[in-house]
């Protein structure tokens, strides 16, 4: 009986869920005069002209071109430095390592408004703005505290055991963290890598601001748009369906390390 | 088991170090400079000491939005916080369902804060999305784009909406690492569910719970796409949260001293609160972790 009211419930929380979604993917298949024209839960006459327009028109699908190549660069040099940090925070004691850890993970308290100007003028000397690898540094405000955070939960859950034996063994530190330590938080780098494509995915203040055509993100793209044309419902709809695409393809790849990394019990 | 002691392992940190510093400590040092300064124009800057500081903390409408960020940010913790682990504890533990759940949670996460906003435009609006057409057909009326009350009614189900799959993903991974033993142990000893519950799985989530409630009361703190392509920090200033404030203050009116002052108040506002959080969550109950420090 618990069970089955259990089951009830979730399905309607993943109804819930879902139901902004669909509502969105509906409106994207109709065009503008037939929404705003009538009510309907099911498109009466789908179209993909909204989706076409996307897929024609440079300026829109540029955008989404633009944000995967910063999430990507910003999720491999995440990762590259998290890494060895990790290590350190869950294998030694340093000078100053918990306070270091905790001043980390306040780089996410500041407001990213508070960085928009700074950020603005820092990049400009560089000659940096508009460039995919200023909005992914950018990103590594918040995404490498998180991912060094994560990624020490992992590598506390395997026994230093392991890490003596293989320097016993003769194994040299890069030999041993590239052979034999990386597959075994294989898992846990696979959960990183997701939310740090995620986080960086859904920003858009700082991506926009460090942006003005050749690296502007999908989610730019959009406000601007909108704004131009007055408001094209179908479109945009259709817009934020593509935009929730590659986050979809990404988590479908690594649910099965996130399974085992859930498994692990660190997140 | 201790820790090795080496000061050598600095210099795995160091690349961290590095690249956290050039995107934080220097912009940082950017708005400290901002924040004692007048400024008229390129070159053109005078010292004002703590005068932005002094005026932002008597600004009447500052105060509203931090008083409106308060509710907000206690009501995402009271409702996202055990709503996520009801559902992590429905959650199924093994089969098919596992990984259809956890894409389908992850879903809300992965969608670009402003298209959130998007979405819930479309969902909610009285002409066109799907809530506001049936809320309005049970005859209360319901328009988020006039009534503050109903403002905050869709900013608040946004937020749940788009927030809880984290809280659910966190504490069903929590939830997983607890060993079967501790079941069976609990079925020999005829433990309640709440029982259950309460000496088993809530003790062992605290670590999870923990970073849960520290990115929940962060990000709904420093909440700012969503609200603002909803409603845009309106009717009036009904839904104008800390981070609305800021960017009016600093873009569009371009003061950016008092901006750069209220920046700086705002972050101090959000560690405190952090590291409170964390020092409480730290000594709740006797963990495997031992306590904190």
């Amino acid at each position: 009986m618990t069970l089955r009211k259990r089951h009830i419930g979730l399905l309607i929380y993943f109804g819930v869920l879902l139901l902004p979604i669909y509502w969105m993917l509906n409106m994207s298949l109709r065009t503008n005069a037939d929404i705003l024209g009538g009510f309907a839960f099911v498109p009466t006459d789908p179209t993909l002209d909204n989706y076409l327009k996307i897929f024609t028109d440079p300026s829109w699908y540029s955008g989404y071109i633009n944000s995967i190549i910063y999430v990507s660069i910003n999720t491999v040099i995440s990762l590259s430095v998290a890494l060895p940090a990790a290590y350190a925070f869950s294998r030694y004691r340093f000078f100053g390592d918990k306070h270091m850890f905790f001043w980390l993970l306040t780089n996410r308290m500041a407001p990213p408004a508070v960085f928009l100007l700074p950020f603005f003028q820092l990049y400009s000397t560089f000659g940096l703005i508009d460039t995919h690898i200023a909005v992914a540094i950018s990103h590594c405000l918040f995404n490498v505290p998180l991912a060094v955070w994560i990624l020490e939960g992992f590598m506390s859950g395997v026994p230093r055991e392991i890490d003596e034996m293989a320097y016993m063994d003769g194994y040299s530190f890069p030999r041993f963290f590239g052979t034999i330590f990386v597959p075994l938080i294989r898992s846990g780098i696979g959960v990183t890598a997701f939310f740090c494509f995620m986080f960086s995915w859904v920003e858009l203040l700082l991506a926009r601001t460090l942006t003005t055509t050749d690296a502007k993100p999908i989610a730019a793209t959009m406000t601007r748009t909108v704004s131009a044309t007055g408001l094209d419902w179908g479109l945009l709809a259709a817009a934020g369906v593509l935009t929730i695409v590659p986050g979809a393809l990404v988590i479908w790849f690594v649910r099965n390390h996130m399974a085992k990394g859930f498994a692990l019990g660190r997140v | 088991m201790d820790k090795w002691q080496d000061n050598r392992a600095w210099f795995m940190v160091l690349p961290v170090f590095a690249i956290v510093a050039i995107s934080a400590i220097i912009p940082l040092m950017t708005v400290v400079n901002y924040s004692v300064q007048d400024i008229f124009g390129p070159g053109q800057r005078v010292f004002v000491g703590t005068e932005w500081f002094k005026e932002v903390l008597t600004n009447s409408r500052l105060h509203d939005a931090f008083i409106r960020q308060l509710i907000f940010s206690t009501l995402v913790l009271v409702i996202e916080i055990p709503l996520g682990v009801l559902v992590a504890l429905a959650l199924p533990k093994r089969g098919w369902g596992v990984p259809v759940s956890l894409v389908l949670l992850a879903l809300p996460l992965l969608i670009p804060w402003n298209v959130i906003g998007t979405i819930w435009i479309i969902f909610t609006r009285p002409d066109i999305g799907l809530f506001g057409a049936a809320i309005n057909g049970l005859g209360i009326s319901f328009d988020h784009t006039a009534n503050p009350l109903d403002a905050w009614v869709t900013v608040m189900l946004m937020e749940v909406w788009h927030w809880t799959p984290l809280v659910v993903l966190l504490a069903y991974a929590g939830l997983r690492a607890i060993p079967e033993a501790y079941f069976q142990a609990a079925r020999i000893d005829g433990a309640s569910a709440w029982a259950t519950f309460r000496y088993i799985q809530l003790p062992k989530m605290r670590g999870v719970l923990t970073i849960a409630v520290l990115l929940r009361f962060m990000d709904s703190f420093l909440i700012y796409a969503e609200p603002f392509v909803l409603t845009g920090g309106g009717p009036g200033n009904a839904t104008t949260f800390l981070s609305i404030h800021l960017v009016k203050m600093a873009v569009g009116q371009f003061d950016l001293g008092p901006a750069a002052a209220f920046s700086l108040i705002y972050f101090l506002i959000v560690l405190l609160f952090s590291w409170l959080f964390y020092q409480a969550l730290q000594n709740v109950g006797t963990g495997d972790k031992g306590g904190g420090r």
